[in-house]
């Protein structure tokens, strides 16, 4: 996960490690259970060597560390708000491989997207399943949403190869 | 392991659908076999066309095949007289479809009891059993309405309430979110994970990914045939994780 998720999370307030965890993990439900706890850390570790964050004396004299932004961190937050990022899917590997496999006759395209499908479907079913078990309007319900319209669109591109791949074969 | 429980629910040997002849010869359901067990959920999706519908009104005796043969709990459906068919169409098999089929006439609880009312049971019976799924299916309320003033993802569930009131083997549905928003969707996929932990046996034809990926298993059709299949129980959580860019 990027330093800037983490960083963020402290702009609302200072807080310990274990805050930032807690928030982490009701944001992502079933799929923050994948994250490494030691993650946030080590994180929060490299943040304060780059000067984006300070430690903070805690108010309740435990030796938790509060962590807080400096206004160097403060500054890296506001441009990584206003930046434009999206994940990008690798669809021309995909097409790529069809591509070569049906010209070198390495295996049927067909095949390859069924396999593709399989996996593709077997993932939205976990999500979807994920999705149904979270209280409604969740933060992580919202996610997983995400998660179900991705894949859908991804299945539906899956739909397009597997007829158009039909179509070539059958020489029409 | 007694033989009931050996048997599939349904099974299908060998079976072919042809239309025309000759040069316009259309072979719309090509050589299927298949095994559905009871409880499960299976579905099969693949392009318009392909021959998934016609496979369905093969498995519910809808149509008769032009070859192999079609077994419900172990005895032939494909070559009885059309008398059996139709009782065994009442009490054994009931359809969901696209475009819900309700008598617009009728109440929503009166399109339910009806089935049942066909199926031999009681007039008090078949109402009873019919408020008791309109209940459970979230629609105690507006048992009382029309299907049109009812929205399109309660008029399915009084569909599915009606498939059910007669307490068949294995419930068909035939493309059951084609007519649906997303929202009212989502509202049917919630219904079939009810009924498949219910332990209705069930069998969906679409081309909709979010309800395949609702069954325990996948069958892919193309040209009339079952090209691939797969079993979806067994998930990948993990990996869920990297489409959103939580893992690698």
């Amino acid at each position: 996960m990027q330093q800037e998720v983490v960083l963020a999370m402290l702009a609302k307030e200072p807080s310990h490690g274990y805050e930032l965890r807690a928030r982490l993990r009701d944001a992502l439900g079933p799929l923050g259970d994948a994250m490494n706890a030691g993650h946030i850390y080590v994180t929060l570790t490299r943040l304060e060597k780059a000067g984006l964050v300070a430690v903070e004396a805690s108010a309740d004299r435990s030796d938790r560390k509060v962590y807080a932004l400096t206004p160097d961190g403060q500054q890296r937050v506001a441009e990584w708000i206003a930046e434009v990022s999206w994940p990008k899917p690798d669809l021309a590997e995909f097409h790529l491989k069809l591509l070569a496999a049906a010209s070198a006759g390495l295996a049927d395209p067909l095949t390859i997207v069924d396999t593709q499908r399989r996996e593709l479907l077997r993932r939205l079913r976990d999500a979807q399943r994920a999705a149904m078990a979270e209280p409604e309007r969740s933060n992580a319900a919202l996610l997983l949403e995400g998660i179900v319209l991705r894949l859908q669109a991804d299945l539906r591109w899956l739909e397009a190869c597997e007829q158009n791949w039909t179509q070539r074969r059958s020489g029409s | 392991m007694s033989k009931a429980a050996d048997t599939p629910v349904l099974r299908a040997r060998g079976l072919r659908k042809e239309y025309g002849k000759g040069e316009g010869l259309v072979r719309a359901v090509d050589g299927v076999d298949l095994d559905i067990r009871a409880g499960e959920t299976v579905a099969i999706m693949g392009p318009s066309g392909c021959g998934k519908s016609t496979l369905l009104h093969l498995l519910g005796g809808l149509d008769r095949p032009s070859g192999g043969e079609v077994l419900l709990n172990g005895r032939r459906i494909d070559d009885i007289s059309e008398k059996s068919l139709a009782r065994m169409r009442r009490t054994d098999v009931s359809y969901v479809f696209q475009s819900f089929h309700l008598m617009e006439e009728l109440t929503a609880v009166e399109n339910v009891e009806l089935s049942a009312l066909l199926a031999g049971r009681s007039p008090r019976a078949a109402r009873r059993r019919a408020e008791q799924l309109l209940d459970q299916l979230g629609l105690a309320e507006r048992m009382r309405f029309l299907p049109s003033a009812l929205s399109g993802g309660q008029r399915q569930r009084v569909a599915v309430a009606r498939a059910l009131s007669n307490e068949p083997l294995i419930v068909l549905a035939d493309e059951p979110t084609g007519n649906l928003d997303s929202a009212a969707t989502l509202d049917v996929l919630q219904l079939f994970n009810e009924l498949h932990e219910y332990g209705q046996t069930l069998v969906i034809v679409t081309h909709d990914a979010r309800i395949a990926a609702t069954a325990d298993r996948m069958f892919a059709m193309r040209d009339g045939a079952l090209v691939d299949q797969t079993r979806l129980t067994g998930g990948t959580t993990g990996k869920l994780g990297a489409l959103v860019g939580l893992e690698d």
